[in-house]
This record gives C-alpha cells, sequence and structure tokens, in this order.
C-alpha cells in the first residue's frame, strides 16, 4: 500500500459503513473501509439476507402444501434443508461481491484486516490494522468512523454451544432439520427463525420474557401475530424465561418457568436469540474518552463521540439495531463532516421496522400506547385484511392494519401492520411521516385498486368514521 | 469549540438586515456584552452585542453586505487558546471551510466540502438564505407544519424553512413555538404601517419592481420620463408588504368629526406660561392624551383582530406615527391613559428624536395598540390613514385653522380641527367607533375635563 493516508477511514464493512464510504467518496474524500470477514456485514451476509432467502424458500413450501386450496395439485410437497441453505448462501455471496464492485466504481479503498483505534490526535487519527495477528498496516483518517456492529447476546447458563444450542449464525446454516426447536426470544430474530423451522415442520416453542411476542409491536400487533403462531402449531410462552440448559448427547431440556410453574421441554435444538451487544471490544477504545454504555458507544445526534473526529454509527450505537438505521446515520455522519447544508440527525420515529415471520409484521412511529403516554390525544383507525378484494384474492384474509394519529394536529403518530406483504406496504407510511403528512393528505392519496396498500387508506379513514369497506 | 456567529433576528418580524458595519475584526477577542456590529434591520439601526466570549477566527460576511438572512452564519467565534485554522473547520460550514480552504494548508478535505456546492446536489440547500417567505410567494410547507401553524395562530410566513428546499417541516414549527417567533396574533407584532392615504400612490408606484433594480432599458422606464431607481430600503419593503396587507384584508370604515379647539389651545397657553415649566405640550400632546383617555372609556375600541379572538386590551398604549428619512415608524407611549400631559410630551419628544436617529430599541416601538398619525403641520385639514396591524384602529389629525360656525343659529369663528378616525369593522362597528369619537370631541372641546 502505498498512499495511507485518508480523508475518512471507516472500521467495519457493513450497511452503515460501506453506505458511509460510498457517501464519502461521492462528495469527493478520499476513504478507506477495513473489514476484518467479509463486506456488507452481518446483514447481507449473516442476517437480513440470508434470512430472507430461507424464509422466502418456507414461504413457498407453505403455498405448496395449500396448493389445493387454489384448485392447484402438488402432492407430497416436501423440501431438501441442504439445498434450501445452499441457495441462501448464494444470495449471499451474490451481494457481497455486489459490495465489493460498488467500492471499487467508488474509488474506496478496502483493506482486510481488523482495524483499531491506535492514537494519532483530533485531524490525524490513526488506525492499525491487523491480519491474523500480524501488522498490515497503520491509517491516517482526518475522520474515523467506528462501525464495527454487533453480535448475539450471551446469558450465563444459556449460552450457544453451536451444536445443540445455536446463535441466529449457526441456525442459519442447521446441520439439519430438528423436529423439535425451542426459541428463546421473541424480537424479529427469534420469531423469523422460529417460523421458518415452524413452517417446515418442527414443533417449535418460543419463549419471552416480556408479557407478549415481539415486545416492541403496539400490543394489538402482538396479539394478532400470537394467534397467528398458535393457529400454525407454534407454542408461545410469554412472560415465561428459560432458568436452565440441560445438555443431553443429542437433546436439550429446557427448565422454563412461567408465571411460578416450572416445566420441562425437551427438543433437539435451541435458538439464542436474546438480544444483542455491541462489538466495543478490540477496537481501541482503551484510553480515548469514548464512552461506552451497556456494549455500546454513546453518541451525539451527529454520531460524534466524546473523542473529536472519531465518529461512530449503526448496531455499534444501539437501538433500533436495523441496517437501514445503520445507513441513514453513516449519510448523515458524513455529509456532517463535509459541512453540506440541510442536514438534519436522523428522527427515530422515522425508522421503519420489519418482521418477516408469518404472517408479516412491518410498524414505524409510536405504537397506540407509547402515543397516548406521550401525551397525545390520539384517534386511531384499525382495517382488516378480510375486508379487502386483493387479500381474498391472495388467499390470505388473515391480517391488520392500524394506524395512530394525533387527534389535533392529524399528525401520523405511528402505523402497525401484520399480514401478508406488509413489509413492502410500510414505506408507504415512511414517505407519508417523512413528508410530514396529516390525515387529510393520507385520506386524499389515491390508492391503486385492487391492491392490499387500499388497506392503508381504509385504515385512516377507519380512525376519523370515514371507513368504506367495513 | 468554536461557535457560528449567526445574523440575529432584532425584532419579530425580521427576516434578513443589513450587516452595516463590524466593530471588530479578525483576530479581535471579545468579551460578553461586547458590541460587535451594527445591524440595520427593517426599522432601525442596532448595535450587536456578544453573547460569549471568545476571538473572532474569521468574518463570513462583510460589513455593508444587504439582504443578511436571520441565522446565517455571519463569523466564526473561537475559544481562547483555540487554533484557528481548526476552529474554523471544526465549525463544519462550507462557506467557512471553503474561505480556509484558500488560507495556509489547501488541504483535500476542504477540497470534498467545496464540491458538492458545486454540483446540482440535492443536498445543497439554501434555506437559510433565502427566507422561506416574501409577500405574494408561494410558501412552501408540510402539511403537519401548516396544520400546526394554523392551530397555534403562527404566521408562514415569518418563518424559515429547515426542510429540503427550505421547507418549512414539523420542526421550524416547534422551533418558534419554543422561541415564540413567527406569532401572527399577538399585539407586539407592530410595524411601521400608517400612511397617509395620500402618500400611498407614490410608495406602490415605487414598490412595484420587486426585487431586482430595473436598469436603464428596462420596458418599465419606455413610457416614463428619465427616473433614478432607487433600491428598496428594508424599511421600505416592509411598509409596501404591510400596507399593501392592511389596505387589502381589513374591512374598515371612517368616522369623520369637526372639534373646536380654542378652550384647549388657551388651556395649553396657560399651561405652557406656568413659572418653571420644564415642558412645552403641543396640541398633538393634548390629542394624544386625549385619545387615550377617550380609548379607556370606551373599551371596545381598544382591541385588536385575530383569527380566533378579538383582543382586548387593559392599556392603553400609544403608537405615534413620525416620518424618519426614508420612511416612517411608530414609537410607543406605553400606559398612556395613566401619564400626565408633561410626561406624554417629554416622551412624545425623545421617542421622536430617537426615530429620527435610527436608535430606537424594538421594545420601544413594537406592541401598541393604537395609533395616532398628525398632518396638521404640513396644513393638511382632513386625511385617512391605513390601519396599523394588528391595531384596531388609527386617528388621523388634521391641522386647526379658523373657520365660521355656526351656533345658536347665528354664525361666529371657532378654531376648529378636523379628526377622521380609520378603523377595522371585524372588531370594532360603527357604534363603537361612533362612541369613541364622541368622547374624544368632549375631551378635546372640554379639556378641563383631561385633568379629572
Amino acid at each position: 500500500m502505498t498512499d495511507t493516508n485518508f480523508d475518512v477511514v471507516i472500521v467495519g464493512g457493513g450497511p452503515g459503513g460501506y453506505v458511509a464510504a460510498i457517501r464519502a467518496a461521492q462528495l469527493g474524500m478520499k476513504v478507506a473501509v477495513v473489514e476484518a470477514n467479509h463486506l456488507g456485514g452481518i446483514c447481507l451476509n449473516w442476517g437480513c439476507i440470508p434470512t430472507k432467502a430461507l424464509l422466502r424458500s418456507a414461504e413457498i413450501y407453505h403455498y405448496m402444501k395449500k396448493a389445493k386450496d387454489y384448485g392447484l395439485s402438488c402432492d407430497n410437497p416436501g423440501f431438501d434443508l441442504d439445498a434450501v441453505v445452499k441457495r441462501s448462501r448464494g444470495v449471499s455471496k451474490q451481494l457481497n461481491q455486489g459490495v465489493g464492485h460498488l467500492l471499487k466504481k467508488n474509488k474506496v479503498t478496502v483493506i482486510d484486516g481488523w482495524g483499531k483505534l491506535a492514537g494519532g490526535s483530533k485531524g490525524a487519527r490513526k488506525v492499525a490494522v491487523t491480519k491474523d495477528g500480524k501488522a498490515v498496516t497503520e491509517l491516517t483518517g482526518k475522520h474515523v468512523i467506528l462501525a464495527t456492529g454487533a453480535r448475539a447476546r450471551e446469558l450465563p447458563g444459556l449460552e450457544a454451544d453451536h451444536k445443540l444450542v445455536w446463535t441466529y449464525k449457526d441456525a442459519l446454516v442447521p446441520d439439519t432439520m430438528p423436529k423439535k426447536l425451542l426459541v428463546i426470544g421473541s424480537g424479529a430474530i427469534g420469531i423469523e427463525f422460529a417460523s421458518f423451522f415452524n413452517t417446515l415442520g418442527a414443533e417449535t416453542t418460543v419463549v419471552e420474557v416480556m408479557d407478549r411476542v415481539l415486545p416492541v409491536e403496539d400490543a394489538e400487533i402482538s396479539a394478532f401475530a400470537k394467534k397467528a403462531f398458535e393457529k400454525q402449531g407454534m407454542k408461545i410462552l410469554a412472560g415465561a424465561s428459560v432458568k436452565e440448559l440441560k445438555r443431553g448427547k443429542d437433546t436439550v431440556t429446557c427448565v422454563v418457568e412461567q408465571k411460578g410453574k416450572t416445566q420441562e421441554i425437551t427438543v433437539d435444538r435451541v435458538i439464542s436469540a436474546v438480544g444483542i451487544v455491541g462489538n466495543v471490544e478490540d477496537i481501541g477504545l482503551e484510553g480515548t474518552k469514548i464512552k461506552v454504555d451497556k456494549t455500546h458507544i454513546q453518541t451525539n445526534e451527529w454520531s460524534e463521540t466524546d473523542e473529536p473526529g472519531v465518529y461512530a454509527i449503526g448496531d455499534l450505537t444501539g437501538p433500533p439495531w436495523l441496517a437501514h438505521k445503520a445507513e441513514h446515520e453513516g449519510v448523515i455522519c458524513i455529509e456532517k463532516i463535509a459541512g453540506l447544508k440541510g442536514v438534519h440527525p436522523l428522527a427515530v420515529d422515522r425508522i421503519p421496522g420489519c418482521t418477516y415471520c408469518h404472517p408479516q409484521v412491518a410498524s414505524i412511529g409510536l405504537t397506540e400506547e407509547k402515543a397516548k403516554s406521550a401525551g397525545h390525544d390520539v384517534k386511531v383507525g384499525r382495517f382488516s385484511f378480510i375486508g379487502n378484494g386483493k387479500a381474498i384474492a391472495l388467499g390470505e384474509p388473515e391480517g391488520l392494519i392500524k394506524t395512530v394519529l394525533d387527534a389535533k394536529t392529524g399528525e401520523l403518530l405511528g402505523a402497525h401492520m401484520i399480514g401478508a406483504e406488509v413489509t413492502e406496504l410500510i414505506q408507504g407510511y415512511s414517505i407519508a411521516k417523512t413528508l410530514e403528512t396529516t390525515e387529510e393528505d393520507l385520506m386524499h392519496t389515491v390508492f391503486p385498486h385492487p391492491t392490499l396498500s387500499e388497506m392503508m387508506h381504509e385504515s385512516v379513514l377507519d380512525a376519523y368514521g370515514k371507513v368504506i369497506h367495513m | 469549540m468554536a461557535i457560528k456567529i449567526l445574523m440575529p433576528a432584532l425584532s419579530p418580524t425580521m427576516t434578513e438586515g443589513t450587516l452595516a458595519k463590524w466593530l471588530l475584526k479578525e483576530g479581535d477577542s471579545v468579551a460578553s456584552g461586547d458590541v460587535m456590529a451594527e445591524i440595520e434591520t427593517d426599522k432601525a439601526t442596532m448595535e450587536f452585542e456578544a453573547v460569549d466570549e471568545g476571538i473572532i477566527a474569521k468574518i463570513l460576511i462583510e460589513g455593508g453586505t444587504e439582504g443578511v438572512a436571520v441565522n446565517e452564519p455571519i463569523a466564526i467565534l473561537a475559544e481562547e487558546g483555540e487554533d484557528i485554522e481548526t476552529a474554523i473547520a471544526s465549525v463544519g460550514d462550507s462557506k467557512s471551510e471553503a474561505a480556509a480552504a484558500k488560507g495556509s494548508e489547501p488541504a483535500k478535505m476542504e477540497k470534498a466540502a467545496e464540491k458538492p456546492a458545486s454540483k446540482p446536489e440535492p443536498a445543497a440547500e439554501k434555506p437559510t438564505e433565502k427566507p422561506a417567505a416574501s409577500s405574494g410567494d408561494r410558501i412552501f410547507a408540510s402539511p403537519l407544519a401548516r396544520r400546526m401553524a394554523e392551530n397555534e395562530g403562527l404566521d408562514l410566513a415569518k418563518l424559515s424553512g429547515s426542510g429540503p428546499h427550505g421547507r418549512i417541516v414539523k420542526r421550524d414549527i416547534e422551533d418558534a413555538l419554543s422561541s415564540g417567533a413567527g406569532k401572527a396574533t399577538a399585539a407586539s407584532d407592530t410595524a411601521p404601517v400608517d400612511a397617509p392615504k395620500a402618500a400611498a400612490p407614490a410608495a406602490a408606484k415605487a414598490a412595484a419592481p420587486a426585487e431586482a433594480v430595473p436598469s436603464a432599458d428596462d420596458p418599465i422606464f419606455m413610457m416614463l420620463p428619465e427616473a433614478e431607481a432607487v433600491p428598496h430600503s428594508n424599511m421600505r419593503k416592509t411598509i409596501a408588504k404591510r400596507l399593501t396587507e392592511s389596505a387589502r384584508d381589513i374591512p374598515h370604515f371612517t368616522l369623520q368629526v369637526d372639534v373646536e379647539i380654542d378652550k384647549l389651545l388657551a388651556m395649553r397657553k396657560q399651561l405652557n406660561e406656568r413659572d418653571g415649566a420644564d415642558y412645552k405640550i403641543s396640541v398633538n400632546d393634548f390629542v394624544i392624551k386625549a385619545t387615550a383617555l377617550a380609548l379607556t372609556r370606551v373599551p371596545d375600541c381598544n382591541v385588536a383582530y385575530t383569527d380566533s379572538a378579538i383582543l382586548k386590551f387593559k392599556k392603553v398604549d400609544m403608537a405615534m406615527a413620525v416620518a424618519i428619512d426614508g420612511g416612517l415608524i411608530t414609537p410607543i407611549i406605553k400606559d398612556c391613559a395613566s401619564k400626565g400631559l408633561a410626561t406624554i410630551s417629554k416622551e412624545a419628544k425623545a421617542l421622536a428624536a430617537k426615530a429620527r436617529d435610527g436608535k430606537l430599541s424594538p421594545e420601544e416601538y413594537q406592541g401598541g395598540t393604537f395609533t395616532i398619525s398628525n398632518l396638521g403641520m404640513f396644513g393638511v385639514k382632513t386625511f385617512t390613514s391605513i390601519i396599523n396591524p394588528p391595531q384596531g384602529g388609527i386617528l388621523s389629525v388634521g391641522a386647526g385653522e379658523q373657520r365660521p360656525v355656526v351656533k345658536d343659529g347665528a354664525l361666529g369663528m371657532a378654531t376648529v380641527m378636523s379628526l377622521s378616525l380609520a378603523v377595522d369593522h371585524r372588531c370594532i362597528d360603527g357604534a363603537s367607533g361612533a362612541a369613541l369619537v364622541k368622547e374624544l370631541k368632549a375631551l378635546i372641546e372640554d379639556p378641563i375635563a383631561l385633568m379629572l
């Protein structure tokens, strides 16, 4: 390597890091990305993308089993788990190479190795890069962005052994199809894997410590999801916790406590999805002013740490742990560094979240409960899939779109959806929130017929007693 | 940490101003309270004081620059001991970085920062350079911002937007609510508006070529004799905007009355000739006092109309129109009804003098409840004025002159003055206006009652 001086050095090539790098390159900066494993990070290689590939297989399998309902025949539908996983890995590989091309196209220098802060001062920060314990190079950046991401949280006694007790990573490349499965945690990661293995036929139990599944979602959506999962044969234990894992030769006996009662559930595999911790170790934070709270780096609204010229973005800085949050933080951070005008901090209430279980769940903004406790006088609209022509035609009559609006200003405070394809619908409300529409604009918007999106219209109409098809 | 010094808003209506003069230069140190610059607003020249202390690292906008938008960075203040170059860079303003690039270290970063400006980048908004709202322009605001402004009684035209392409968005409304800017309904928002109708056509003509000053080959000069184009001052723009709004939007009517002032003149003479008198009371001072008193007796006329309510003021803060170089302004005698003639006279003189020197502070010309305009000294017999919003009324005072009058069936002579009251019919009805005129006439014609 000839030149080691950069305008911006980014540690971590995940969705936060590589997007920030491309934006910086667009603005004429000289950028380097240091990545230890694979470009695209967890999202692309071990998270968002490969799970979507798996869930797509599960979805098609689900439809194959329901072929008769559609007047089709599909005798003895089956699957080959290895082939399903192979497809998923292939999808990740394709996109991983794609990120490499994008960075090359934008003339971003990619350095293979482990980056860590190595002193320097404001305006000339050092980043030391090692590979397999050997020093590769030392870079100097006027600005350094830490984007090292996060990993699965391990609880004492529930640690993954990668054979009987899996993390998301193990679950993505399962060596066997478990007959019985227990998933600890019902956040997006836990519930997606539960949905996948349950659809493929595993007898699945989900243990959630909070009083409801998908606890960050609106309570009505949680309740709807619970019913739908149970209808598919999933067992949901909410307000419950796993006290002990008795690991046998090829099975695990889980001691689960719920409302003071203890029961033992023996399963083939356990998936631990009890949250996320930031990757703050061995990135050179020692001796800096950078503050870490509960494994996450503390930053201000511009992603600046307490060390001038060092920034942190994405999962490393805390929830919501979403790729699109990291991407936007990266872009904002770079544009702020470049001194562009009209740059604003990311508004958390405008970040949508999607969970690709069956049925899908998507939401943005405040839940009804949170809106009320924040002091809003709310109007709430609901529309069920059963009232939508396209949903019936699709054979997907189960679902709900709920909207929460401010009674005084008509602001769309939040939207909460469950049902077929809602992850593709939520962006409509994201645009609405970003453009600051009121109920009036949403009512005047023409949604095409016949589409599922019509329900987004009807839900708002319902909040004002104007619903048509209910 | 370096700080950007922003163009201050010296009055609620100010959207831009002229940075008349820097009193400091780069490298000077500043303490809180030091006068840094003179800013010319639409109404007056104000001294701009420092809030923070430090060293002027960089002046971004030179003295004598016109049309500087409120909140536009005008200078960078560095901390004591802070490296000037890094201070400038740390502020992160493209303008300052561009400036720094010309300095000692032509670093690549600065180049990077400059680049987006030359590219047609969508991110290169200039909301602060062009206030979102000048009269007649479409105001860009999100639906939610419009709804919130409506709910809160904010005038979007007075806010500048921070959204894409200067769009006014929710956070701008929230900022305005917390800072109190943009209040459409508050009575404190008084601009110099009163002008006799006779003078208005001339002003309107001058205001016609709105933004750019027409050049000699402009078609506007084709039909006209040779003329000199005088660019609008901020005051001229405000006068044009507010007068037009008032004349167009307020359903006004006028009530005329002649009052005899012989007794008043005699009393004035008596008062001014008293031994040791340190005052010289004018006829206008009497009119101010009488009007204030009349308004307290007919409180239905001491009002302002707003979209949601009529504001009934508890005190009379009397605005008086003062002609000044390049325009006019309306300084205010506060709580006028409770003040004696001597006090009113002294305050009126002091305010008029300050107005002519351009030294009025915002609180001295904002917030009147009623206006008096007097053109009597020019021999004008009678005239009507344009209402000074959001006030409900304005009194026009003509010259006192000897006129024939019929008294008890016989022709006699008296010194007579014509008064004309223009009111906003949305908040003052005919009977209330007439009651005020009647009370005013009674007080002026029997001035001893002013002592009661």
